[in-house]
């Protein structure tokens, strides 16, 4: 991923620059992150925040489809970040050079992703973002503004599992489980992909970026297509 | 009174390997100590052990519930971070600290000038900061003035006349060997008549260890004088050491270690380390909870190495095959100990009428080896299983024959058809080595492996002990501070717990890794599950005995009338209770009891025996190395739990692959600092190199114990690198003789043979 911080967030409203926090962000209709996205309603939007004092936040949305823009300039101090994690919207302050690693696990304390090696070599801090694997630890937090991100903790719980964490229990695709959470959401979007069909091959290159130190990888890659078999 | 037990051990199953091979099985006569579990025997019958089953961890595992040490973040939570030396030897001048301390959020700093590194990584100030983003500024604002000298970080720089030394009390860095070289009958004299002698140089490399959870521990000093640690250790009941609890303030009765889970420690993880201590400092002074986990770098540079090696070999026989002679010299370094070393572990599987080995550590400017997963075992064993197909080829005989001759292993003998038979040896394997047409090269090769841990029936000085909680409503809980290190060991101790008590192995609440419970062994040696297996079975016992009791009163019979069959007691009559039946008898305080492990026995089979194939396909062109194919045939003596033993014996062939192609910490010669301290330079082997693995699990009642168990981890890693090291001469003709075989020493390798 190379988007920076000037790019690809999606508009939030006319609320996000003024620290409202939680789900409770007033939202124009149809201006929700991601592709559903029309172009009036970014323009109204960007109407609404204007009035609010935060033009260049909203035109940064604009940018892939307007003219290009000048970055909004954030921090060094902490500033609010809105993102819709695992399906809910949430508001944390975090340092613009904090990593979305960082934002996932101390402010929202999700744990599911592990932090590693720290600089993109491992894929233990895998989730997707906008329904992309991304390793965290190389995203600052305030690219993910506006956008949707997904964790282990998102994908399934203990007592509801997600088909591929169900086989990942199955067949023992893990042991001290650190890179486990990483891996599970490589193998699910390698399922997500190409559905019943997935092959071994394609399983492997979609966990080609999760080491493990145990040895899992036999079981991985059974899990895995196991669980493109049963459908998910 | 001790009773007399005789039954039936060795091989279960595999009746065609196990044909005209003297004792696969025996029969064994043990003295039982009171209180101890009549011991299964061959044809016992089981309704989990030996199957497949699930871990019981396995669901928090995949979803991310699963806190580890690195996840423990309570309210207030501060952060620890260290400064550490980049130089292999320099004297610390200063440390200017003041810049960092003057920082907002900065709670706590430590320096340590004054002192010499000895290593890079060597501690020279620590920081605890409010936030990780204060602690990164802190950190990057200390001020380190070092005065570089020189200190050779290289085993072979170490060993040369002249160098620098480690230790200033000492004239060389070279040590050994420390009890004397390991002889056997007279082994120049052999080496001179024999009718085939081989002899070559061997290397391995420094192995890290890599855990993907770096090494750490979070503590919180409590208001009320005591304190909870969680620890990322392979053992709850030894962290909490006397400096860690002196630093901490507390005393040990009132520290808790907690360990849940803990993200890979491979041996290197068994006491407070230094960080550990300055974290507990920092939670004593601030009065917060406080975390400190190594950075990366840092967890290559002093989270534990495996010693490298040179390894001068020579092995004679006879020319049908019969060895005569082993003679080895070797080095290694285990870091800045002056003993140490890499002394290598391969002399016990062949009969050596002659042998000498001599072995010696050579001390370097690096940070001091640990143990790592079967230590001095895959290095050994790469060197022995290379030469003996040399020799193999040298005499014309067939590389799997020459072991079968010299292998007095019944088991081992079993394994090596079983295994010969699924990897195609006859059909595969080329009696000319690099026999295949063509640039890609295919070749097939064995090595054994051994292993020789039964288990303790203490921890410490204490004995080890399994507490059973039973309620009224026949919930079944199994308390010991025992840790799961990611092998398997809470789902062990249910499958153990249900077989006993006929319940399932998922309905038993295994509580561990809490220093609250009874002390449970270390995670180390393979000794966990042989150590622990036997406590929980007699557990098991003294709840059925209980029961027993309260349903002998209420029927009015003796108590050794009584028999359980799976979760059913009978009594002499048509009396019969549920296991469930039974409990509700108790009251409402339910029942808590105790097993305790005894005494191994004097056992029939002494070590785990284990032999791996491998094929592997070489591209001569560009010299890489694809393993396709590993065989693991492995036995542990009994198998519990089938599906997590495989998942063991995964990790110890892919971490041995690992070692064998790709692995190797390199250090600047000059500099001695590590240069390769990330993941994308010190490659550990990925999902995208995995071959196929056959894992072939030979269940063997030892004879050790009640449940004849004995360990998995460590001999499943012990073959590899010799595996398929040969079948890499047996594709390209020519011996790699240095560990990682990367493609430049392929490529080198096959030069060598062209001249």
């Amino acid at each position: 991923m190379s988007d920076d911080v000037s790019r690809g967030a999606a508009p939030q409203g006319g609320a996000s620059h003024d620290g409202a926090s939680q789900d409770s962000a007033p939202q124009p209709k149809g201006a929700q992150a991601g592709k559903g996205l029309t172009r009036r309603a970014l323009f109204k939007g960007a109407g609404a925040a204007a009035a609010a004092g935060a033009v260049f936040q909203q035109l940064d949305a604009l940018a892939k489809d307007a003219v290009p823009q000048a970055p909004r300039s954030q921090g060094p101090g902490k500033t609010k970040i809105t993102l819709e994690v695992n399906g809910t919207k949430r508001t944390v302050a975090a340092e613009p050079r904090e990593t979305l690693l960082q934002v996932l696990r101390l402010p929202l304390d999700l744990t599911g992703a592990k932090p590693v090696c720290d600089r993109g070599q491992c894929g233990a801090c895998t989730v997707w973002l906008d329904d992309t694997p991304v390793y965290a630890c190389t995203i600052l937090g305030v690219e993910a503004e506006g956008r949707k991100v997904t964790t282990v903790e998102g994908l399934g719980t203990p007592s509801a599992m997600h088909p591929v964490q169900d086989e990942f229990v199955e067949k023992d695709a893990l042991q001290c489980g650190f890179c486990t959470p990483g891996m599970v959401m490589s193998a699910a979007w390698a399922v997500k992909q190409h559905g019943k069909e997935l092959t071994e091959a394609q399983a492997r290159a979609a966990c080609a970026g999760n080491l493990c130190r145990c040895g899992t990888y036999p079981h991985v890659l059974s899990a895995a297509v196991a669980a493109a078999k049963k459908g998910s | 009174m001790p009773r007399r037990v005789t039954y039936e051990v060795g091989l279960i199953g595999h009746e065609e390997a196990k044909q005209g091979v003297e004792g696969t099985e025996q029969s064994l006569t043990v003295e039982v100590e009171d209180g101890d579990a009549t011991p299964w025997a061959r044809d016992t019958k089981f309704a989990y052990v030996g199957t497949d089953v699930t871990r019981l961890d396995g669901a928090v595992k995949a979803t991310g519930a699963a806190k580890y040490t690195y996840d423990i973040q309570p309210q207030g939570l501060c952060f620890a971070g260290l400064v550490y030396a980049p130089h292999a030897h320099a004297d610390v001048v200063s440390v200017d600290v003041a810049a960092a301390k003057a920082l907002p959020g900065v709670l706590a700093v430590r320096s340590f000038a004054a002192a010499t590194a000895t290593y890079p990584g060597k501690i020279v100030a620590a920081v605890c900061a409010e936030s990780e983003t204060v602690l990164s500024d802190a950190l990057a604002a200390v001020r380190v003035v070092y005065a570089v000298k020189p200190g050779p970080a290289v085993t072979e720089d170490a060993m040369r006349a002249g160098a620098p030394v480690v230790d200033p009390r000492r004239q060389t860095n070279v040590s050994g060997p420390r009890r004397g070289p390991t002889m056997r009958g007279k082994p120049d004299d052999a080496l001179a008549a024999a009718d085939v002698a081989v002899s070559a140089t061997y290397r391995t490399p420094v192995q890290t260890h890599s855990c993907l959870e770096p090494h750490g521990c979070m503590c919180h000093v409590h208001e009320d004088g005591t304190a909870t640690v969680w620890a990322s250790t392979q053992a709850t009941a030894f962290f909490a050491n006397g400096r860690f609890t002196r630093a901490l303030g507390v005393p040990r009765n009132k520290v808790r270690v907690i360990t849940h889970h803990m993200g890979g420690g491979f041996g290197s993880k068994f006491s407070a380390d230094e960080w550990d201590v300055l974290c507990a400092e920092f939670a004593q002074e601030t009065k917060r909870p406080v975390r400190m986990l190594l950075d990366r770098r840092m967890e290559h540079l002093v989270g534990g190495n495996r010693p490298d090696s040179i390894q001068e070999m020579a092995l004679a026989g006879t020319k049908d095959g019969i060895f005569q002679v082993l003679k080895g010299q070797t080095w290694g370094t285990s870091g800045n100990s002056s003993g140490g070393g890499a002394g290598a572990a391969n002399f016990m599987v062949y009969d050596l009428p002659n042998l000498s080995m001599t072995q010696h550590g050579v001390a370097t400017f690096s940070a001091k080896g640990r143990a790592f997963r079967a230590p001095r075992h895959p290095q050994g064993f790469f060197a022995l299983e290379s030469i003996i197909d040399a020799y193999a080829y040298k005499a014309g005989i067939d590389a799997l024959a020459v072991r079968m001759k010299n292998d007095k292993h019944p088991i081992r003998q079993a394994q090596w058809r079983i295994g010969a038979e699924r990897i195609g040896w006859t059909k595969h394997r080329h009696a000319v080595p690099g026999s295949d047409k063509g640039t890609i090269k295919r070749g097939t090769g064995c090595a054994a492996g051994r292993w020789a841990q039964a288990g303790r029936h203490m921890v410490g000085r204490s004995p080890l002990v399994f507490e059973f909680v039973v309620d009224k409503d026949g919930g079944v809980a199994v308390q010991n501070a025992v840790q799961d290190i990611g092998t398997g060991t809470r789902t062990l101790i249910a499958v153990l717990a249900a077989e006993e008590l006929g319940l399932k192995p998922h309905d038993i609440d295994v509580r561990i890794g809490d220093t609250r419970y009874p002390p449970g062994p270390g995670s180390g040696g393979s000794t966990t599950a042989p150590s622990i297996g036997a406590a929980v079975r007699n557990g098991a016992l003294r709840v059925k005995e209980s029961l027993g009791g309260l349903l002998a009163l209420q029927w009015g019979v003796d108590e050794a009338q009584l028999t359980w069959k799976g979760a059913v007691c009978h009594g002499p009559g048509d009396e019969k209770a549920t296991f469930a039946k039974a409990c509700a008898l108790l009251g409402e305080d339910g029942l808590r009891v105790r097993g305790s492990r005894r005494r191994n026995f004097d056992a029939a089979y002494r070590e785990t025996a284990g032999c791996q194939f491998a094929r592997v396909a070489v591209d001569t062109e560009t010299g890489v190395i694809e393993v396709e194919k590993v065989v693991a045939v492995h036995d542990c003596g009994v198998i519990v739990d089938s599906l997590t033993a495989r998942s063991q014996v995964n990790g110890g062939v892919i971490q041995g692959i690992s070692y064998a192609l790709f692995e190797e910490k390199r250090t600047d010669r000059s500099l001695g600092d590590m240069v390769n301290p990330t993941f994308d330079t010190y490659r550990i082997m990925g999902i995208e190199d995995c071959p196929e693995i056959d894992v072939v699990l030979t269940s063997v009642v030892s004879g050790y114990s009640n449940t004849g168990m004995m360990g998995l981890g460590e001999p499943a890693t012990v073959p590899t690198a010799g595996a398929v090291a040969n079948a890499v001469y047996n594709a390209i003709g020519v011996q790699v003789t240095e560990l990682p075989m990367t493609p430049a020493r392929v490529l080198e390798a096959l030069e060598r043979r062209q001249k």
